[in-house]
């Protein structure tokens, strides 16, 4: 299959929210989006998924209309949108940096979109006021943006964003800014609003537990191209190429002359390192699974559940994760030969 | 020498940081600061109507006489209009300069327009007045310009009208107020630059993406957010043309501005009193302006 | 560095308007420096006529011949000098001590420090002048190079104590780490990194003061520096152009280390060694 095709499609008599058609940008020399074309369903919770620099902020930028592709072209609903300025389409943002107007009020802030289209002040008050409840600060109208917490200043940008009812809402690396704690809370509430309000959700991140666990389908970027576009179980139990298997879940890629001399088959394949196991001295291996030995060099304590990297031969160094129930790291130590095994079809085979 | 950022001084170290700033420090506060002082108590002596020399008592009188006679009020009320008119102007000449500098220009474009509103700015202020002569004079540059396009006629209306008119360019109002402009316009320019460029492109895409149509975006976002560039740019016009006193005597009607008042009275009228007195003119409407500006929430966005 | 600015959508590209303006702006602000210089060319020398009928060099001839405009060159550069010197050790001074401590009342001397700019020039002289008439001081050339002292040592104080801010604390305790005394960590690094802030100080205060014109007739009693040279020509009918050769002069006399300040101060990449 060509590189960049959708795994999944929505289905075909449904026109999808967002359509990007061969999409390309280029900043001078750089290529930051190189012929990129993905499709997204109504109501969808969508990830672009990324390392910096892979092209998934430039890919929404172009949504929303803050810069025009070089080539290609974008559909909202079904519209050709590539030529219209951001305020004339029907999507709204939700900044990194939040973008909260500091010389306006919570509430001039979130009535703002009313504001610019001419909507009347008491009519913008009250709606500006429904919105605030829906994201529980309903009593904080009156203050500015910087007296407010991060967490605060991004549910107003949240509100602000939705006051216009858009069909689409974007979102831009949502949670970088704050704590683990309320990350995790915004996950559970962003997912909660987006199911609430029906309307698709499209948002951009390098935390692949964030993706994984919030959208209902990923398009994993990199260098400008998507590698592929599934649903977050599917990435994590079938990647197709060694980027996605080694940025979804850190698996152990093995290369395909490696793989020759592990398995005998010349293909390569990922295998996760929770799906490697340690066999005990003398222990054999269960039928048909494979096995090699190995030494090894590092040992990482990790609580719940610690690594093992061991070096098999000359190229491969493999990480094997193994939970403080079954035995965590204990007695082992850099420098013991240990010997490995998994199941054949643990090992997921890579494209090229 | 120069240490840590420290928080309480002990002994060697304290001699020695008095040391240093020993000296700046006498330099200023006994130089400037003590001719700022006695140039205060001056105002507060007065004339002898008699002597002609000063007498040094502690009196109002002075300032009654600054505060009461008609023509000091109109020498005052003339500079306050004409700053006021010069800031307005320069504001609006600035602004798209300015906005091109700090957010539309490309790094070279941006650096050659620096260099290009700083060259001015510090280019020798007689000579820039003495320019303004030779383009104001009757014969000169502007005459020139106007008959050629057919608005002399324009031209000469202007200069019918009263109290801003006048004999010519070179000695009117209008013409005044045109040097006044150009002189403090590099100092409109780069404040307003500077908040200009402070502005989060953010911002600017959030308005746009929730719909503004540019020009909302430029009256509700970048316009209440420039503010405190624009103020800071005021108070330099303002009080810079406030206390001038070279430009109302090389080009410009013959009515008195503050500075020139403040020159003649310690020259040739001898009165230093006076004069002390209507130098802390510009100072208090400065002050009063400040405080305007700051209630009106210039300084808010900061 | 890219060299190449991403293009920008045609919603965000600015208007003709304001390009044009911005244009007009910046002609505006240069085009009476450049009419000058024309006149020094000019034939006519009674009016100020436009297009000037003739164009010629006689009158730099005239002017190099005049003593008066010699006089007036060689004291503004003495005064200049003078003052620019004297600036340059009292704001390095006080750039050292108030760069980076903390204590009661440097609000307020740091607010001491900007009033001679911040104040109108007015101000400042007729606040020497009543200063020196109270002690009974005769104006002269100390009274001129006192008053340029004064604002010329805030221009240095500002630009050095913003280099030394930049300098990371860490530099100067890692000298120190490494045994440096106190003088050998002045000599061998922060000399070098606030030497060229100095120089642009020094620079811009002797542009300064070469044509201060607002504090200096207060201050100068009979002594002509050659702004009030020029000053006092303004009013003169004849031999118009000589003023204009000399202010053709003074512009490019200034203009040298104006220049040489601003690429100075451009924040480089050698200050950043972090």
């Amino acid at each position: 299959m060509p590189r960049g095709m959708p795994r999944a499609e929505p289905t075909v008599d449904m026109t999808p929210a967002i359509e990007l058609r061969a999409m390309r940008r280029a900043f001078g020399s750089v290529v930051a989006l190189d012929s990129v074309s993905l499709a997204i369903a109504p109501g969808e919770f969508f990830a672009l998924l990324g390392p910096s620099g892979s092209g998934k902020t430039t890919c929404l930028r172009l949504i929303a209309g803050f810069d025009q592709p070089d080539g290609g072209t974008i559909l909202l609903d079904g519209e050709d949108v590539t030529n219209t300025p951001p305020f004339a389409r029907n999507v709204n943002t939700v900044f990194q940096d939040y973008a909260l107007f500091p010389h306006m009020t919570v509430q001039e802030n979130v009535a703002y979109g009313l504001r610019v289209r001419g909507v009347a002040a008491a009519e913008r008050a009250q709606q500006a006021a429904a919105m605030l409840d829906l994201v529980r600060l309903g009593e904080f109208g009156a203050r500015r943006p910087h007296q407010l917490s991060g967490g605060q200043r991004q549910r107003v940008a949240l509100a602000r964003a939705l006051i216009n009812h858009p069909k689409v809402l974007l979102l831009d690396e949502p949670l970088g800014a704050l704590d683990l704690k309320l990350r995790e809370e915004m996950q559970v509430e962003l997912k909660g609003l987006q199911q609430r309000l029906g309307i698709t959700f499209v948002f951009v991140t390098h935390d692949q537990g964030e993706a994984l666990s919030m959208a209902d389908r990923v398009a994993v970027f990199s260098q400008g191209r998507i590698e592929q576009l599934d649903t977050p179980r599917e990435l994590y139990n079938r990647p197709q190429t060694a980027f996605v298997a080694s940025f979804v879940g850190s698996a152990n890629v093995v290369g395909r002359e490696a793989a020759q001399a592990l398995t005998g088959r010349d293909r390569a394949f990922a295998i996760r390192p929770e799906l490697i196991d340690l066999l005990a001295a003398g222990e054999p291996a269960a039928d048909g699974h494979v096995q090699c030995a190995g030494e090894i060099v590092d040992v990482l304590y990790h609580g719940a559940s610690s690594r093992l990297r061991v070096k098999v031969n000359e190229r491969t160094t493999l990480a094997v994760a193994r939970s403080e129930s079954a035995g965590g790291v204990q007695g082992l130590a850099t420098g013991a030969r240990v010997r490995l095994a998994w199941r054949p079809d643990h090992a997921v085979p890579l494209r090229d | 020498m120069a240490g840590r950022a420290e928080f309480s001084l002990q002994g060697r170290q304290a001699f020695y940081f008095a040391l240093l700033l020993a000296p700046p420090l006498l330099w200023l506060g006994i130089v400037y600061l003590g001719s700022l002082f006695t140039l205060l108590l001056q105002s507060f002596y007065a004339i002898d109507e008699f002597t002609a020399r000063i007498v040094p008592e502690f009196t109002l009188a002075t300032y009654r006489q600054l505060l009461t006679q008609p023509a000091h009020i109109d020498i005052i009320l003339r500079t306050l209009l004409m700053a006021a008119a010069v800031t307005v102007a320069a504001a609006i000449i600035a602004f798209p300069v300015a906005l091109y500098m700090a957010r539309y220009a490309g790094p070279r474009t941006k650096a050659f327009f620096y260099v290009g509103v700083m060259l001015p700015m510090w280019t020798s202020y007689l000579v820039k007045v003495y320019a303004w002569r030779l383009i104001l004079a009757k014969q000169g540059i502007a005459s020139w310009g106007f008959e050629h396009l057919g608005l002399m006629g324009a031209l000469d209306q202007a200069l019918a009208v009263p109290v801003v008119g006048g004999p010519s360019l070179a000695s009117s109002y209008i013409g005044m107020f045109v040097v006044f402009v150009y002189m403090w316009l590099p100092f409109m320019i780069l404040p307003l630059a500077a908040a200009l460029e402070r502005v989060p492109a953010s911002l600017l895409q959030a308005s746009a993406d929730l719909g503004a149509r540019p020009g909302q975006t430029f009256r509700n976002i970048v316009l209440p957010l420039a503010l405190p560039g624009l103020a800071a740019g005021s108070i330099f016009t303002f009080s810079l043309t406030l206390g001038d006193y070279i430009i109302p005597s090389v080009v410009g009607a013959p009515g008195y501005f503050i500075g020139m008042m403040v020159y003649q009275q310690q020259g040739t009228a001898g009165n230093l009193p006076l004069a002390a007195a209507f130098s802390v003119v510009p100072i208090v409407l400065i002050g009063l302006y400040l405080m305007l500006a700051r209630r009106l929430g210039a300084f808010d966005a900061l | 560095m890219r060299s190449e600015l991403p293009r920008r959508p045609s919603w965000e590209r600015p208007s003709l308007f304001t390009r044009v303006m911005a244009a007009a702006g910046l002609v505006f602000l240069h085009a009476p420096v450049w009419v000058i210089a024309l006149y020094a060319f000019t034939t006519e020398d009674r009016t100020y006529q436009f297009p000037p009928p003739g164009l010629t060099l006689h009158w730099f001839e005239v002017a190099f011949a005049r003593d008066d405009i010699w006089e007036s060159m060689r004291l503004s550069l003495l005064v200049a000098s003078a003052a620019t010197l004297l600036a340059i050790i009292l704001g390095t001074l006080a750039a050292f001590a108030l760069a980076r401590r903390t204590f009661s009342g440097k609000e307020s001397i740091t607010l001491l420090f900007v009033l001679p700019i911040a104040l109108p020039g007015i101000l400042t002289g007729l606040a020497l002048l009543a200063g020196m008439r109270t002690v009974g001081l005769e104006p002269g050339f100390w009274t001129i190079v006192a008053g340029h002292a004064t604002f010329c040592l805030v221009i240095v104080y500002n630009n050095v104590v913003a280099r030394l801010r930049r300098i990371p604390p860490s530099w100067v305790e890692a000298s120190m780490d490494l045994g440096a005394r106190g003088h050998q960590t002045f000599r061998y690094v922060l000399l070098p990194q606030i030497a060229t802030a100095l120089l642009a100080g020094g620079m811009l205060a002797f542009a300064l003061s070469f044509d201060e014109i607002i504090v200096t007739l207060f201050t100068a009693g009979h002594e002509r520096t050659l702004p009030i040279w020029f000053y006092s020509e303004l009013f003169r009918p004849r031999e118009r152009p000589v003023t204009n050769v000399v202010a053709v002069v003074v512009i490019l006399v200034t203009l040298v280390p104006i220049l040489l300040a601003y690429y100075l101060t451009r924040p480089d990449e050698q200050s950043q060694g972090s």
